[in-house]
């Protein structure tokens, strides 16, 4: 699908835009929760691989359908890494840090399913961006 | 970084498998431009070869039509090329700046002295060679060591025998 | 279990704590179960807001109400007013020191602004190997727009920016790709340099990891400015992952017809391809550069002619740095006017920084210019690790210098840090205690720099050398007067005499400790001691026997078994075998190790 013009362009740009509200400001119609884990050479140093098969394997488990994980860059907070970023619709987006196959099983079981913060894990969000 | 003259030894390599030189062959086949490619054909050749003994130098030479010495020339420039044959497991050490204020230098001088090599060196058994890297950009991490992919993070003076062990054991099924 | 409808996030930091968190989170949770909210509303101890300043902390979420200075008598008004009437807590809000305002939601705070994302807009936020989410982004929108604009107008709009060279020199970048379109040549080349060689800095590789296409976009808008059909990355091997982004990325926009022939039917050919570097900080430079990407050894030659007359195959060749690149998008897309409305009077738009080192939040942040170094260190960076003082943020990697506490207020852009010593260079930004020796670390960096010189030109090559065996000397405890003199003299006649910037810059770091921490250098040669433990050769450590008890615990922890003594008796360390690790000063419960 080559994009000869700018209307080519935004065409594809408004049928993906949904994604981008509910990661910006929680603001969705959908019913689809956004996972995503710091999948750069510093997460993945600091363990995001296990992080992220931890994730499949929990939501899996739960037998959870409306659930989609991305694989991102760097958040920039290497002192928090593995992060995950949970995007429930109608809540503002969450940084989780430092997860770890626990954490990552407790943020879909307990955040995700119901709600519940997880003690310590919290990283807030220090920038605004362009 | 750059290798001093006497590091470069003159191996006596006898039987490097025709196949490898055949692989390396085909990929050099695939280039347009073979003689500005000629850093991409080293990687090649050392993720083939493991390392490039004077062998392979010279057939890349004689391959993209360059001198020999130009070949030469590049390999020991960049610090990514080995002219050594490398043990088993490569153990880097990050020296990058952040590692460096955070002590890499004592648990490189403690993997100096546990493996009883210098940087740069394999064990006799070729089970480890001994690396200091430069910034391997996880200073989150500080400092580090990887062990062929695998990374160490904030890695404490009294962890250094355990991370050895574990490839020790892992050949040799025990403890040494 | 019960849906949980607010949190109350306490800030758990170690500042936070030390001014009173704990209190306020046990109050906090009492005053729930009091009034019986306990099952709906949570208290959440998370993890360091950076803005230990203001603590303890308090957000509510989802709210997104933020409390500061919150202490255990107020989490009543807390929870009766916001919590169970919905009321904000006035006093408690934040109040902007400048124009007074009271701040609640937590995104308005002026200090969660001293993050301002350009480059680093879409890292984290989108999958970069996805490229419709960055579309999703506005991303490929700036180049459309370009391709419809005459070349001359859009290289205006890069030089009105007041863009500079993010690689370290701060060169102008809307110049460069002018003087380049202006060159003559049938072929032109758009290198993106992606060698980078700073260690400690690690920016360019999250932005190829993260936001591959950002840089692809400005490659091909940087290629139709100047008129150059082929744009090359030259990448260091040593970052597996952004290479393979990059091949994913440059992959779908082939298929998107967004690279390769006749890109949004302007007539405008474009495609990119990738170099592999193989380990060569000098590579950086970008005659050097140009050479390795022939496939020759990465030796710098003399400018002129400078690549934009005759670089790559002779021919003129525009090379940015992959933070450059990634600020050349949101500039089309929101205009030169804004971007040169953000940092100071010759430094424009923001500045990643790789905050590393002994600080508590390391990472990386992307700030206006202008910003402080405390600001970026104490507000963002969380402070000092383990509580220890500051004593130096060394910036600007091998070619920079240091900074010391007298300076932590300069607003920082290119011009500032050269006026103080210190360079912005690719923004490195390593944070030093007070256990770290001066001279050790110009030690370091001199090391690094003579393994890295090319051997082309002799002051370099041989004065690097010579520098480095004269701090060798006085780390060992055999300097003299007349080596403090020397070295100087050597620092500057390399200075002076170089061929490029790799040479010129190497003594930076040697000349800046030397003004700032002149005492540590004197220390070392007359004094024979290094304070910080760090030179081996001069410290040593020691037990006060008044102090010692006798627990072993010293001894046990030896990694060389030079402390000896009985359960219960005086312990004693050999200190010929001493390798002072600090081991038995930091398992000492009893003050009783002498540090050097």
């Amino acid at each position: 699908m080559a994009i000869k013009s700018l209307e080519d362009l935004k065409r594809i740009r408004e049928e993906s835009q949904k994604k981008v509200n509910l990661r910006e400001t929680g603001e969705s119609t959908d019913d689809i929760v956004e996972l995503m884990v710091g999948m750069a050479t510093c997460g993945i140093a600091a363990g995001a691989r296990e992080t992220l098969s931890a994730l499949l394997d929990e939501t899996e488990k739960q037998g959870l359908t409306n659930i989609r994980i991305v694989q991102v860059g760097c958040l920039g907070y290497c002192h928090s890494e593995p992060t995950v970023q949970v995007n429930l619709p109608g809540h503002e987006p969450i940084i989780f840090g430092k997860v770890d196959d626990k954490r990552a099983r407790e943020i879909v079981t307990r955040y995700v399913l119901h709600n519940e913060m997880l003690e310590d894990s919290v990283v807030i969000n220090t920038f605004v961006k362009a | 970084m750059a290798k001093a003259l006497a590091q470069i030894p003159t191996v006596s390599v006898k039987d490097l498998p025709k196949e490898l030189f055949d692989q390396l062959d085909g990929y050099i086949q695939t280039l347009e431009d073979k003689k500005g490619s000629l850093i991409h054909v080293l990687h090649r050749a050392q993720h083939l070869f493991g390392y490039l003994p004077k062998e392979v130098m010279l057939f890349v030479a004689r391959r993209l039509d360059i001198p020999a010495a130009n070949v030469f020339g590049v390999v020991s420039f960049y610090s990514f090329f080995t002219t050594n044959p490398v043990g088993e497991h490569v153990v880097s050490v990050c020296m990058g700046t952040a590692c460096f204020v955070r002590g890499a230098d004592k648990i490189l001088h403690e993997f100096k002295a546990k493996l009883g090599i210098s940087t740069g060196e394999t064990t006799p058994d070729m089970l480890f060679t001994l690396k200091d890297v430069r910034c391997v950009g996880a200073c989150g991490l500080a400092p580090i060591v990887l062990v062929g992919d695998k990374v160490y993070g904030r890695v404490k003076l009294d962890e250094v025998d355990g991370i050895i062990n574990a490839y020790v054991v892992k050949n040799f099924g025990k403890e040494q | 279990m019960a849906k949980i409808r607010t949190h109350l996030m306490v800030c758990g930091g170690t500042g936070c704590i030390s001014s009173g968190a704990d209190t306020l989170i046990t109050e906090l949770e009492n005053i729930l179960v009091q009034k019986g909210y306990d099952k709906e509303v949570k208290v959440v101890k998370t993890g360091c807001f950076g803005f230990c300043g203001q603590g303890p902390i308090v957000k509510v979420h989802p709210d997104n109400v933020f409390y500061v200075q919150v202490q255990a008598s107020d989490a009543k008004d807390i929870i009766e007013e916001h919590v169970i009437k919905g009321r904000h807590v006035d006093r408690l809000l934040y109040v902007e020191p400048i124009e007074n305002l009271k701040m609640d939601l937590h995104r308005d705070m002026p200090f969660y602004k001293k993050q301002l994302r350009i480059a680093l807009r879409n890292c984290g936020m989108i999958d970069p190997e996805n490229i419709s989410e960055y579309i999703a982004f506005r991303g490929y929108e700036a180049l459309a727009n370009v391709l419809s604009m005459p070349r001359e107008d859009a290289v205006k709009v890069v030089k009105d920016s007041g863009l500079r060279g993010r690689g370290g020199g701060g060169f102008s970048t809307g110049m460069k790709w002018e003087l380049t379109m202006r060159s003559p040549g049938d072929q032109k080349y758009i290198i993106c340099n992606a060698d980078e060689g700073d260690p400690g800095a690690f920016m360019d590789r999250s932005i190829l990891e993260g936001d591959p296409h950002s840089v692809l976009e400005a490659m091909a808008i940087g290629g139709y400015i100047i008129g150059a059909t082929k744009g090359i990355i030259y990448i260091r091997a040593e970052y597996p992952l952004a290479i393979h982004r990059l091949e994913v990325a440059i992959g779908q926009a082939r298929e998107f017809g967004l690279l390769g022939k006749d890109l949004f039917g302007s007539g405008f050919d474009f495609d990119i391809e990738i170099k592999l570097g193989a380990g060569a900080f000098v590579c950086g430079e970008e005659t050097a550069l140009i050479h390795s990407v022939e496939g020759k050894r990465g030796e710098p030659t003399k400018k002129p002619p400078f690549p934009s007359e005759a670089g790559y195959l002779n021919k003129p060749t525009c090379v940015n740095n992959v933070e450059t690149y990634a600020n050349i998008a949101p500039i089309f897309l929101n205009g030169a006017e804004w971007f040169s409305s953000i940092g100071t009077e010759k430094s424009k738009g923001t500045k990643v920084f790789a905050l590393a080192g002994k600080v508590n939040n390391v990472g990386l942040v992307e700030v206006p210019m202008g910003t402080t170094l405390r600001e970026i260190i104490y507000e963002i960076g969380g402070g000092i690790q383990n509580g220890k003082a500051f004593k130096a943020v060394q910036t600007g990697g091998p070619s920079g210098g240091v900074i010391t506490t007298a300076d932590l207020d300069t607003p920082i852009d290119y011009d500032s840090l050269k006026a103080i010593g210190s360079m912005m260079g690719s923004g490195g930004m390593i944070v030093m205690d007070e256990d770290n020796c001066m001279v050790d670390i110009a030690k370091f960096y001199l090391d690094f720099t003579k393994d890295e010189s090319c051997g082309k030109c002799t002051p370099c090559r041989v004065g690097t050398k010579r520098m480095l065996e004269i701090l060798e000397r006085i780390t060992e405890g055999h300097g003299t007067a007349e080596d403090l003199d020397n070295l100087q003299a050597l620092a500057y006649m390399i200075k002076d005499s170089a061929l490029c910037g790799l040479g010129q810059t190497a003594p930076n770091p040697v000349l800046s400790t030397m003004k700032y921490f002149r005492e540590e250098y004197e220390n070392h040669v007359f004094n024979k001691r290094c304070a910080t433990g760090s030179c081996k050769a001069l410290a040593k450590y020691s037990i006060i026997a008044d102090k010692c008890i006798g627990c072993t615990a010293c001894a046990r922890v030896c990694p060389v078994n030079c402390i000896s003594g009985k359960v219960k008796e005086v312990h004693v360390i050999d200190q010929e075998k001493c390798i002072s690790c600090g081991a038995c000063f930091n398992a000492c419960k009893f003050s009783a190790v002498l540090k050097p």
